[in-house]
């Protein structure tokens, strides 16, 4: 459906317009901060501006030579977004504070990463050959922060962070990408033996018992995540991301029914087995009861000033630089929703979660658009990540769920998540570029292709080789 | 594969649309409730150093905006501090707002609906926000007298109404405090400052009600006044009847008694009237009459008279509900039916109780307001006086009065007695455990024919010597003050 009969087009002149307009949203927005405050427009602030302009132009330009096709919306909207973050990042520094320079440093490295990966891998298909590897290096991405010596210990009570030299780091954000590789990997390989042995019970089909490995590997891992690194948002992002990979895969809402199941009883357990979660849903549920208002730690005082907040900005907004996200703690990164409804008003915050929408679903179309079924698992489960990310951050700070310890991509301060979203980001690209590109001529949809300047590509180890003509028969 | 591509990004756009609605309850449907729940500081924060209006009590302000310092150009000030803490509370940065300056803390900063016009116009004269400001219906006065009738370390409250339109004349209780203290913009201090003040037994700042209409105390034998209502208006008794009076009615399914008070001269009859009854206050004809009519006629009278409600939102004061417990045996009703046990009342309902009698059986709606002006003298409301409910019939409430009268004229409430007026009145003596000690009552108004006033004390912990000095004699003097007036 998304194949068009004429000539694809690159729109990179497109892009080009969307992108002066993002960065006259995110540049804008420092602007008002900048002169709201005593410095005025001084030279910092025009020195950070440019600096944020020439990255944008430069990943403009690097899309321009290496993937002309890739989807001319997705850039504009995440410097936008990530512009918008500076912005009140910056806002909220206090004298003495740097966290909004921080952010910029991150900000370009990340973009230089996206860069890179896009300059490099040339094709995302590539990564299929790194099935096990990504899985062995979620695992150690994982299992670092609880490891002695870089562990930077217990912060606000998730063990989630790694430390080296005075650099901190949080690579359960990098994680996210490397498990969706392994998920896309392992399923766009076995999708058939999954998809054809198996048990109908009524009118759905179950899988066979030893095909529910994956899965219930994928559970003990966010069950780890959850116990070892006491990190419940990571683990429903995982989760969430599996279970919509593997959906995906074999078209079976069976596995869906079995994996709310799953996670449903998980967070059942661990709400009575765990302090920190236990918090969580009676911080969610009794937040404007005095003694869960006033209970430190695990009390609902965040999630409460937050709506105090988004309340006193109400449809426009109180104005940027003008609100009291002072009230709100960590307003610039887990509360910074909070932050955008209060200044820039229901309005404001509806067009940054309009963003996300558009975003996600740009992916969405790539994963449609692609060929091959791991360019579609893989754009499926990040695009889907971006979502549930959102979902979950704004969810809790708008107390539709509990609150938990995402970070919103691109808009909260830190730079792992920073980095991990702008990978993400040039995965989508890539995608998309070969989604909207001409049709590859080579009928190996699961095969790297044939014409990379890496040359023929051996099958890897381990891989199904019957899938790649099966996972035609069933797209 | 591509179907279930698009219902994965039919579910993102689901939980999207779940997202878009939870935005819009917290920042436009549910956000009034979020902007005036009393720990949500942001409004005081946004105006806490604008002008506010004053608090005015007789033409003076009782709580006002002085010129602060650079970092903020007002300072809120308590002239006259501890006569008028418990209405008008404190305005801080840290502990936010009590009394009225949290009940009419939108008018004040000048915030209201009201003001809209005048903020308007503040605005495009360039000048600096100002507050309206809210005259009370209190009287100087008789205020500083009745603060005064209650001694230094003495625990006590006194209300003082006018019967006829629910204004408060005076409302004072003791321990006080002063609010500047808190109100100060050294914050460092302003926190030690509460932290000593909650240390006094009495006082704690912590919750918002307190003092006359929130302090929950066992009334004692005045709420024989709602027994002798409750009798009357069963149609089983009337102004002639005889009610038992034995000097000890045994509890039924109890080894205990309830026994009249030894000291007083209820035990010279088997029977009394209800005059007599009332005079010298006996126990046991009311707890008969309870246990004759059951707890659910008590407790509905208790009700008319305000039990178990509020008092309107004229008040401005947040209040406390007293209390008449459900769900007693026999043995627990004849003990409540004197007002001992669990049953609670504060100052404010005894004193509408009795205004309510006053008022022919209306109960009006207690007001402290009289009248808010806008930063340019204008009037922009005026309190009327309000029928809150009707608590006794008219025929009642005259048989009442005229007993009151008589308890005042010949019996143990003489001392409130002013000579040449006809006071109605009635005491109360509700014993603290086995401490000895009590909380002692009067309530009573004048003239009993045209009554003007209406006047509760009530003094806690105190030995039965004390009470009584403490409390008729001292209505005595406010029926006197106000009445020369």
């Amino acid at each position: 459906m998304i194949q068009t009969e004429t000539a694809p087009k690159p729109r990179r002149n497109v892009e080009l317009l969307l992108i002066v307009l993002a960065l006259a949203v995110g540049i804008g927005a420092s602007a008002l901060v900048s002169l709201n405050s005593d410095m005025g427009l001084d030279s910092d602030f025009w020195f950070q501006s440019s600096l944020l302009a020439v990255a944008a132009f430069a990943f403009h330009i690097v899309l321009r030579l290496r993937a002309k096709y890739a989807d001319p919306v997705i850039l504009p909207i995440v410097v936008a977004l990530n512009g918008l973050g500076l912005a009140l990042i910056h806002r909220m520094d206090g004298p003495g504070d740097d966290t909004g320079n921080n952010q910029l440093r991150w900000t370009l490295i990340a973009m230089a990463v996206s860069i890179a990966v896009i300059w490099f891998l040339k094709d995302h298909r590539i990564l299929r050959r790194f099935t096990y590897i990504s899985l062995a290096a979620s695992a150690l991405l994982l299992v670092l922060p609880l490891v002695p010596g870089i562990s930077a210990g217990e912060v606000l009570g998730a063990s989630v962070w790694i430390r080296i030299g005075p650099m901190t780091f949080q690579p359960g954000e990098i994680a996210k990408i490397t498990l969706a590789i392994f998920f896309a990997g392992y399923l766009s390989s076995n999708r058939d033996l999954i998809l054809l042995a198996g048990r109908k019970i009524g009118p759905m089909q179950f899988p066979r018992f030893k095909d529910l490995g994956p899965m219930i590997t994928a559970w003990l891992v966010s069950i780890g995540v959850l116990v070892f690194q006491r990190d419940l948002g990571s683990s429903v992002l995982f989760f969430g991301l599996f279970i919509v990979m593997i959906y995906v895969a074999t078209s079976r809402i069976s596995w869906v029914v079995i994996g709310l199941a799953l996670i449903l009883g998980g967070g059942f357990i661990a709400s009575k087995i765990f302090s920190h979660v236990a918090f969580r849903i009676d911080s969610w549920i009794n937040a404007f009861t005095p003694e869960v208002f006033g209970r430190s730690p695990g009390g609902s005082g965040q999630i409460v000033q937050g709506l105090f907040g988004m309340a006193d900005g109400g449809l426009v907004g109180t104005g940027l630089g003008q609100g009291r996200p002072d009230l709100v703690p960590f307003a610039n990164s887990d509360m910074i929703v909070a932050l955008i409804g209060e200044e820039l008003g229901l309005i404001g915050l509806f067009a940054v979660v309009m963003l996300y929408l558009l975003l996600f679903t740009r992916g969405f179309r790539a994963a449609l658009g692609t060929r091959d079924a791991f360019g579609k698992l893989l754009a499926c489960g990040l695009s889907f990540a971006i979502a549930l990310q959102c979902f979950v951050v704004i969810g809790g700070v708008t107390r539709l769920i509990p609150l938990t310890g995402l970070t919103t991509p691109f808009l909260a301060a830190g730079g792992s998540s920073l980095l991990a979203n702008w990978i993400i980001v040039g995965l989508l690209l890539m995608i998309s570029n070969t989604a909207r590109g001409p049709v590859d001529t080579t009928p190996m949809v699961n095969k790297p292709p044939t014409t990379s300047s890496h040359g023929t590509v051996k099958t890897p180890t381990g891989q199904t080789p019957s899938a790649p003509t099966e996972a035609v028969k069933h797209q | 594969m591509n179907q279930a591509i698009r219902s994965s990004w039919m579910a993102a756009v689901a939980m999207f649309a779940l997202i878009f609605g939870a935005i819009s309850y917290v920042q436009v449907i549910g956000a009034d409730d979020l902007n005036a729940n009393p720990w949500n500081q942001r409004a005081i924060l946004a105006t806490f150093c604008n002008e506010r209006g004053a608090i005015i009590v007789g033409g003076k302000p009782v709580a006002e905006s002085v010129p602060g310092n650079e970092s903020c150009a007002f300072q809120r000030s308590y002239p006259q501090p501890e006569l008028y803490a418990g209405v008008t509370g404190f305005f801080s940065r840290g502990f936010g707002s009590t009394g009225l300056e949290q009940s009419m803390g939108e008018t004040l900063a000048g915030n209201s609906d009201q003001l809209f016009l005048d903020r308007i116009s503040q605005m495009f004269l360039g000048k600096e926000p100002k507050g309206a400001s809210v005259e009370l219906t209190l009287d100087p006065a008789i205020q500083k007298l009745a603060y005064d009738l209650i001694p230094d370390g003495q625990r006590g409250s006194i209300v003082v109404t006018n019967p006829k339109t629910g204004a408060i004349i005076a409302m004072v209780s003791k321990p006080s405090y002063d609010p500047n203290l808190i109100a100060t913009h050294d914050t460092a201090a302003a926190e030690a400052n509460m932290a000593k003040l909650n240390q006094v037994p009495g006082i704690n700042l912590n919750q918002n009600v307190s003092g006359p209409t929130g302090n929950l105390l066992s009334p004692g034998s005045v709420f024989k006044l709602i027994d002798t209502a409750a009798a009357l208006n069963s149609g089983k008794y009337n102004k002639d009847s005889e009610l038992p009076n034995p000097s000890s009615l045994p509890l039924p399914g109890s080894n205990a008694s309830l026994p009249n008070y030894a000291g007083g001269n209820c035990n010279v009859r088997e029977t009394a009237s209800f005059a007599f009854a009332l005079e010298q206050s006996c126990n046991t004809p009311f707890a008969s009459i309870a246990l004759d009519l059951g707890q659910d006629a008590i407790r509905e009278q208790a009700e008319k008279f305000g039990f178990g409600e509020t008092f309107g939102d004229q008040l401005k004061l947040q209040q406390a509900k007293s209390v008449f417990p459900r769900d007693l045996d026999q043995a627990q009703l004849a003990q409540s039916s004197v007002g001992q046990r669990d049953v609670k009342a504060t100052p404010l309902q005894i004193n509408m109780m009795t205004a309510a009698i006053a008022n022919g059986g209306v109960q009006m709606k207690p007001n402290l307001v009289q009248t808010v002006r806008a930063p340019d003298l204008r009037v922009i409301s005026e309190t009327k006086p309000e029928a809150l409910r009707t608590s006794t019939t008219q025929p009642i409430a005259s048989q009442i009065t005229e007993w009151m009268t008589s308890a005042v004229d010949n019996g143990i409430a003489k001392g409130a007695a002013v000579p040449g007026v006809k006071v109605a009145g009635k005491t109360g003596t509700a014993e603290l455990g086995d401490s000895g000690l009590n909380n002692s009552w009067f309530t009573g108004f004048a003239p009993a024919n045209d009554p003007q006033v209406a006047v509760t004390i009530v003094m806690e912990r105190v030995d039965v010597l004390s009470g009584a000095q403490l409390t008729s004699p001292n209505a005595k003097k406010i029926f006197e003050a106000v009445l020369n007036k």
